[in-house]
């Protein structure tokens, strides 16, 4: 059960070698969480990640699966759920990928990111939203971006998909009002993790470090959207309604 | 499903929230084979609540039942002595002082608000200003009527006094108090004769309180957590007796005690900006020990305003903003008081706000395994949410309470950390085996008792639809 600060017991990390969602996942332990289900794709990462959080004093345990698999998204789920001891305070939407140089002109590779970032995630959710419903208690953060704000020309494969999964998030946030279980949605700018190593930093650039304790600060006060920095909030305000003309030549 | 917070106003949880009118209809929900609701799977525990004040978690049942006592009223004297009164669990003590103070009887101990209902007094065994004289709630119950899973069971000190010590203080984990025989106390007026001394620091606060209670029946101190320094833990006492109606002055002698007030004021909504910030709670806190008279004997006090300071505003728990509050109440052995003076320096130190601390001797204890005054010191105190620094702060607090073999107030936690609970509350497997016996399949849960693994630690085996984990295929490559 979630303490007075929001602060987990148990938690499940969809994505669970995400290094915004590593460093999430060590304060929490840190703090009161003692179980943890790390699901993703790599075994051996996640046996690493998860060997870290046993010497640091959690359960953990993991799962892998495949985003590209959407059919799976239900199961891994309930897995993931069952492995926490059939109830679970947290859950971490950190699935996703950025693409790498050229992907925008690959129609199978498009196809992919759309599947990885959204699609699955999207069903996913649907999946711990009816769980956390039942339990009548529990928060699912959702790992969105400002890529998703307004997409840019930069990158919008990732951007689309970012701004699908917001949108999703967002009315799930207010579906579930009432219902004892909430949705955070995170919004950082650039964060250097190795999703975006060898990019060079935008402006605004924080660290997963950053991210995460602005997540955990968050959790005590309910709120649903989350910018990291917090200034991007009133920078995106502005941003949103640039001319067209103005916004595609913004630097990449 | 209805979302149900604690008076701190921390995390909420949603339950299917019923209100049955008798004890037969609250036995139809309690008793019998544990049903899942159609669709929803199987069931997830049921645990009652009374009129919501308990700080944290205690009176929520996620994804399962709440019986709420509301509708569980009546009030009347019972045929086994003077001053003996029957009351349904769900009467709040406000209703049951309207009722009883113009008949000339007071209640045998208070907490520091009236809106408790007389079931959650004994759940929580609730502790007053007169605990080292009269001890706790549950000293003054005559009778019970509980409702577990195995039953309708008429409880007392003399009969089943193991399920009734368990119920008393036992968070509600033994079943769902219907209806409560309660010695009051006889009074002549509604009036206090209050001494007041105002003291400069926590030693003095202390040693003043240790005398006054060698005099007095009631005693309270209102400690400032924010002063450092040579004014560390400067305080308020406050030591009174219930006035005879030879001392009111001659014009008021004549009439019955009367009944207390309503609330005067009320908080329309959770402020929405931090009123209580460290400089505005140093304010006030500064105001209040500034106020109060260096020393003062023997001036009359109206009942409420002694026992009740806060009840005259409604709603007090909104000021602390919509992250809402947490209290933190310990206990330390008398032996152990120097850890009161370490605990206050590590708040003041912290410059974490504390609205006005309550300190109090408590004394000896009474036979619940879980309830929570014992003899010695005690402290309360109230943080806002939100200064990153306060779990770590009440994490610290906790080590020095535990490390002193003292503990926490489960009725007014929501963050403490399992792994203290068996140190803090020792006699849990005393509990454990009533709660085998009223309440085989593990039917009475509280987000409180999931939480704290209260049920883990007690040794009751998993309740149906939370035993997964052995059933869970295994794709773990841990």
């Amino acid at each position: 059960m979630d303490d007075a600060f929001g602060l987990p017991q148990s938690m499940v990390v969809l994505g669970g070698t995400s290094d915004i969602a590593t460093a999430l996942v060590r304060r929490l332990v840190a703090a009161r969480c003692r179980t943890v289900v790390l699901a993703g794709r790599d075994p051996e990462a996640l046996a690493r990640a998860a060997g870290t959080l046993r010497r640091e004093g959690a359960a953990a345990s993991v799962v892998t699966f495949d985003a590209a698999d959407v059919s799976s998204a239900g199961a891994v789920v309930e897995r993931c759920v069952a492995q926490a001891g059939g109830e679970v305070d947290l859950v971490v939407m950190a699935v996703g990928q950025l693409g790498e140089p050229g992907h925008e002109a690959d129609p199978a590779r498009v196809a992919e990111m759309a599947t990885v970032n959204f699609t699955w995630p999207a069903a996913a959710m649907a999946a711990v939203a009816g769980r956390l419903c039942a339990q009548g208690h529990g928060r699912l953060v959702v790992l969105s971006s400002v890529a998703g704000v307004r997409v840019r020309r930069a990158n919008y494969v990732y951007g689309a998909t970012k701004a699908g999964l917001d949108g999703f998030a967002l009315g799930l946030a207010d579906t579930l009002r009432g219902s004892g279980a909430s949705v955070q949605i995170v919004r950082p700018g650039f964060v250097r993790t190795k999703m975006t190593a060898g990019r060079r930093a935008a402006a605004l650039a924080t660290g997963p470090e950053q991210v995460a304790a602005a997540i955990v600060a968050a959790m005590a006060d309910g709120r649903t959207v989350v910018w990291v920095p917090p200034v991007l909030r009133w920078a995106f305000l502005v941003l949103r309604h640039l001319p067209a003309a103005l916004w595609r030549r913004l630097p990449g | 499903m209805r979302v149900l917070r604690g008076w701190g106003r921390t995390p909420a949880s949603a339950a299917t929230v019923v209100a049955p009118r008798d004890t037969a209809e609250v036995a139809s929900l309690v008793c019998g084979p544990s049903r899942g609701e159609p669709g929803r799977g199987p069931a997830r525990g049921l645990i009652a609540r009374g009129l919501g004040r308990s700080y944290g978690d205690a009176a929520q049942c996620a994804g399962g039942v709440v019986v709420t006592t509301a509708a569980l009223g009546g009030i009347g004297w019972s045929s086994g002595g003077q001053g003996l009164v029957e009351v349904g669990a769900g009467v709040s003590l406000h209703e049951l002082m309207t009722w009883s103070l113009p008949r000339g009887w007071f209640l045998p101990v208070t907490p520091g608000t009236r809106s408790v209902s007389v079931g959650g007094a004994v759940a929580a065994d609730v502790h007053g200003k007169n605990h080292h004289r009269d001890g706790s709630f549950c000293r003054h119950v005559a009778a019970l009527e509980l409702v577990a899973p195995s039953g309708v069971y008429e409880v007392g000190p003399d009969r089943d006094p193991e399920l009734f010590w368990a119920t008393a203080g036992g968070m509600g984990l033994t079943g769902v108090v219907t209806r409560v025989t309660l010695q009051l106390t006889p009074v002549e007026t509604d009036q206090m004769v209050v001494d007041t001394h105002r003291l400069e620091d926590l030693e003095a606060v202390m040693s003043a309180m240790e005398a006054a209670d060698a005099t007095h029946r009631y005693s309270v101190a209102w400690v400032d957590c924010g002063a450092r320094g040579r004014r560390l833990g400067r305080g308020v006492l406050t030591a009174g007796e219930h006035a005879t109606s030879a001392q009111l002055p001659p014009g008021r002698r004549s009439g019955a005690p009367s009944p207390p007030p309503p609330p005067r004021l009320r908080v329309p909504a959770a402020t929405p900006v931090d009123l209580l910030r460290p400089s505005t709670v140093r304010a006030f806190n500064e105001l209040w020990y500034r106020r109060a008279p260096r020393r003062r004997l023997g001036a009359l006090e109206p009942l409420p305003s002694f026992f009740h300071p806060l009840d005259s505003l409604a709603d007090w728990n909104l000021l602390y903003g919509r992250r809402g509050l947490v209290q933190y109440q310990f206990v330390v052995p008398l032996a152990e008081g120097e850890v009161v003076q370490r605990a206050v320096k590590a708040i003041a130190a912290s410059r974490l706000p504390s609205v006005l601390a309550v300190l109090k001797r408590f004394g000896p204890a009474d036979p619940g395994p879980l309830s929570f005054p014992r003899e010695g010191w005690t402290l309360a105190l109230d943080f806002p949410v939100g200064p990153p620094g306060l779990p770590a702060l009440l994490d610290r607090l906790d080590d020095l309470v535990a490390g002193a073999g003292g503990r926490v107030y489960l009725a007014k936690d929501a963050r403490l950390d399992p792994a203290h609970v068996e140190a803090m509350y020792p006699r849990l497997g005393e509990l454990a085996a009533v709660r085998h016996r009223v309440d085989p399949d593990g039917r009475l849960q509280s987000d409180l008792s999931r939480r704290l693994g209260l049920d883990r630690v007690a040794g009751l085996r998993a309740p149906a639809g939370r035993g997964i984990r052995a059933a869970a295929p295994g794709q773990s490559h841990g």
